[in-house]
């Protein structure tokens, strides 16, 4: 078990490394952030000091090793764009991007699961297949046409619904929260909708197919056999096995969520960390930039580590062979 | 003040400003929003005419040396009185190491303080654009940026944040309230501010909204009431729409192209060992191949002002007479080809920014096609503003687009960063291009120091005619730039794209 983990830890912190030296040679593409500092009317003379203040003269090893360094501290330095921390400036996002990504993923398993249980057991039905073709758009249309589309309906045609920003938001210590206002829910309806969407289709689907595959079991027909209702069968057994995939999947989705919800966020101006992340790009504000990146990485790394666990202690054949990453 | 009176101007455009600290960072949107809290001694009318604001007047004592006396009875939001400590150490804190407003501090030797409300500006040598420089030099009280440890403009190499940086302190007719960066940003006026605003609006809320389809719905569903920066696409849907209208006006923005005429020979060119670029006959050439109406009318919808110089028609210094385009001239331009020596054209770099001026790609595009008519093969290369920029300071262009905006509202501005040979002290910063003739350096060392208006005029006058004889730059349009806002609202639309807050109009 001691070995198990500590081999796993390991390997964490290689992906780390790699995406942190990943990112950093991709920095030397991204351009300059000096310009944008400085203003059109800057000398090259400024330019040039400038360049050197910030340590953007120095050769790649270097720059890459004293960021290394410096993250291994915890110390990413200051925001080029907006003059303070980047540490700050990301705690201080992050409240308003696992908020949109709670409610979206709440949203798409209340909804997900039901749908999918539904049309496993209504197959051919009408409503079943409106909502296998609704799913299949789902899945398809991308991110940031249903955020526009929503915005176009609710907020310009119907007037209902905000089409940007957060609303009022309440400090709970450094915490700041939009749950316990109306207009913060009403500002989280369309994003957490637009987020949820692809989440929620999967959910559908993968629940659908597993029910399909369970309701052909032994132990169904047998339970039928015992002249269970249709009820105890589909709720009591079908379901249960059911569940024990989309769980994993849920675990999985996760970082995925918190990841995606870049677009969202860019296009509903949600001020997380994805827009953060968006407008350090278009700046070339090399140490959010960084940060951000180490943190979503770590955040991969943290969640699959979490699920390799929780297969080894559920799961006894992985303790006596070889352990391997259980996908 | 009574609830009914009150009038909330939202607005928004595509980002925040970078910081409170107005020496901080020099970004056109951060200038324009603190004009509103903080002022200047100078500052331009609605005409660009310069006009005084915390000054009351000026005097040339010396030819190095200006008398500024200030106004009375001005307080800082806080309460403290503007007198002539702020003035210079505001200055003086503009011309500190960390600031990046240098260039408007440029020729300054020391300011000195007279008596309470009389400061000397004492300049290194005669300088005549020295008021317009001040016109961007905002005034922050002494005390209050001592007490709160922001007698620096904010340095990005500390750890530290400044205070200055997310709070406001100025004289100007509105307060900052809150701002929450990227997110939103409250004013509120200021009830005990010495001037009269023709606008009535008592609190203004901006909201950066970075998505275009989601700023203009914004807009169209009423969350806001103003957008600085509508997508040219949405014009003519939002020009049609009855709840809404768009104000355009000329921007004090020059697009123009510039060439390599340094290199021996062009990298990526079929031309071995010469450069065309060098040939004044090829530059022309390139010039009348390009039809500017057609351009405006297909490619800006518009929305651009076809120029024969390099200099809006706002800023000091222009004239008609240097304002003529060279007619389009397909025939004659291959003729001009023809006789430098290139009768099959040739093959160049074309390397343009995407993200940065009105439809900059599409009319690269447009560019390209025009110049293939006679033969020029560009092989075109479009880039973010943030690569684009630094590629074409390492001079790695061979012909390039700029835009140019004139903050000083005079033609100096233009000829010492886009024409002067490469120099120090700003001297050709922006000459990508590496262009050098004497002829025009000298005219434009004359024109950095010439006091005389009309003598002065007339050199720059000169120096534009010259510049456009010897096609040192292809200019093409000025920019227009649309407004796009609610029917009640009510805006004086700016040449250097400022909401000048004084004026605005809630109905």
């Amino acid at each position: 078990m001691l070995v198990f983990i500590l081999r796993r830890l390991l390997q964490a912190v290689i992906v780390m490394l790699t995406v942190a030296f990943i990112a950093f040679t991709l920095f030397q593409f991204v351009g300059d952030p000096v310009t944008n500092l400085l203003g059109q009317d800057a000398t090259p003379e400024d330019r040039a000091r400038l360049r050197s203040d910030l340590g953007l003269d120095q050769p790649f090893p270097v720059q890459f090793a004293r960021f290394v360094g410096n993250a291994v501290q915890g110390e990413f330095g200051i925001s080029l764009r907006q003059g303070r921390k980047v540490s700050s400036l990301i705690a201080e996002r992050f409240p308003a991007t696992l908020e949109l990504s709670m409610v979206a993923g709440v949203l798409a398993l209340v909804v997900g699961i039901p749908m999918g249980v539904y049309t496993a057991l209504r197959r051919g039905s009408f409503l079943s297949q409106v909502l296998l073709t609704l799913s299949l758009l789902g899945v398809s249309l991308p991110t940031f046409l249903i955020g526009i589309l929503l915005i176009l309906v609710f907020s310009v045609t119907l007037g209902w619904l905000p089409s940007f920003g957060r609303g009022e938001t309440v400090a709970l210590g450094s915490w700041s929260t939009g749950f316990l206002t109306a207009d913060g829910w009403k500002h989280l309806i369309l994003p957490s909708i637009t987020l949820a969407i692809f989440q929620l289709t999967l959910i559908m689907r993968i629940v659908r197919a597993e029910m399909l595959e369970v309701l052909r079991t032994d132990y169904i027909k047998f339970a039928r056999a015992r002249g269970l209702s249709d009820r105890a069968v589909h709720f009591g057994h079908a379901l249960k096995n059911t569940l024990v995939p989309v769980i994993t999947i849920t675990g999985l989705q996760i970082g995925s969520l918190i990841a995606f919800a870049i677009i969202t966020e860019t296009v509903f101006q949600w001020p997380g960390m994805g827009l953060l992340f968006i407008q350090a790009v278009t700046f070339a504000d090399i140490p959010v930039m960084a940060a951000y990146l180490c943190l979503i990485a770590l955040l991969f790394v943290l969640i699959n580590l979490v699920v390799d666990l929780l297969y080894f202690a559920v799961d006894p054949r992985l303790r006596a062979n070889k352990p391997q990453g259980a996908h | 003040m009574s609830a009914v009176q009150a009038k909330t101007f939202k607005w928004a455009s595509a980002s925040d400003i970078p910081s409170w600290d107005i020496h901080s960072q020099n970004n056109a949107l951060g200038s324009g929003v603190h004009a509103a809290v903080y002022e200047t001694l100078f500052y331009y009318n609605a005409k660009f005419e310069v006009e005084p604001i915390l000054a009351t007047g000026s005097q040339q004592v010396s030819p190095t040396q200006l008398r500024v006396t200030l106004r009375k009875g001005v307080k800082f939001h806080d309460g403290a009185d503007f007198n002539a400590d702020d003035a210079v150490y505001s200055l003086n804190r503009a011309m500190e190491k960390t600031s990046n407003y240098g260039v408007f501090t440029q020729g300054i030797d020391k300011v000195v303080k007279v008596d309470d409300y009389t400061i000397d500006i004492i300049t290194k040598g005669p300088n005549p654009v020295l008021l317009r420089q001040l016109t961007e030099l905002r005034m922050m009280d002494k005390e209050w940026s001592e007490k709160n440890k922001s007698t620096v403009p904010m340095d990005l190499k500390s750890k530290e944040e400044n205070y200055a940086h997310r709070h406001a302190n100025g004289t100007g007719p509105f307060m900052l309230k809150s701002w929450d960066q990227d997110v939103r940003m409250v004013l509120t006026k200021n009830p005990n501010w010495w001037g009269k605003a023709s606008g009535n609006v008592t609190e203004i809320v901006y909201t950066p909204i970075k998505s275009e389809a989601t700023r203009i719905a914004a807009l169209l569903s009423g969350e806001v009431d103003f957008v600085l920066d509508p997508s040219p696409a949405d014009l003519a849907r939002l020009r049609s729409n009855p709840a809404l209208k768009v104000v355009d006006g000329v921007e004090n923005r020059t697009i123009f192209f510039g060439m390599d005429q340094f290199r021996e020979e062009l990298p990526g060119s079929n031309i071995k060992g010469k450069n065309p670029l060098k040939d004044v006959r090829v530059r022309r050439a390139l010039y009348q191949a390009i039809d500017a109406t057609a351009i405006q009318k297909n490619t800006m919808r518009g929305l651009s002002q076809p120029t024969g110089t390099l200099i809006p028609p706002q800023a000091n210094g222009w004239t008609k007479k240097a304002d003529v385009r060279l007619p389009y001239d397909v025939a004659g331009a291959k003729k001009l080809l023809a006789d430098a020596g290139y009768p099959n054209g040739f093959e160049v770099d074309f390397a343009c920014p995407n993200n940065r001026y009105i439809n900059d790609e599409e009319i690269c595009q447009a560019v390209t096609a025009m110049w293939a008519r006679i033969g020029v093969k560009a092989k075109l290369r479009t880039l973010p503003l943030v690569t684009y920029f630094p590629m074409i300071q390492r001079y790695e262009a061979s012909i390039y687009m700029l835009g140019w905006g004139v903050p000083t509202f005079d033609a100096l501005y233009s000829l010492q960063s886009l024409v002067r040979t490469v120099g120090a002290q700003g001297d050709g910063n922006y000459n990508v291009g590496r262009y050098s003739n004497p002829k025009l350096d000298a005219l434009i060392e004359r024109i950095k120091k010439e006091i005389d208006q009309t003598n002065r005029n007339q050199l720059i006058e000169q120096a534009l005619l010259l510049s456009g004889e010897e096609v040192t730059h292809i200019p093409l349009h000025n920019q227009v730039i649309p407004w796009a806002m609610k029917k009640n609202i009510e805006v004086v639309h700016r040449a250097d794209n400022r909401v000048d807050m004084r004026t605005v109009k809630v109905n």
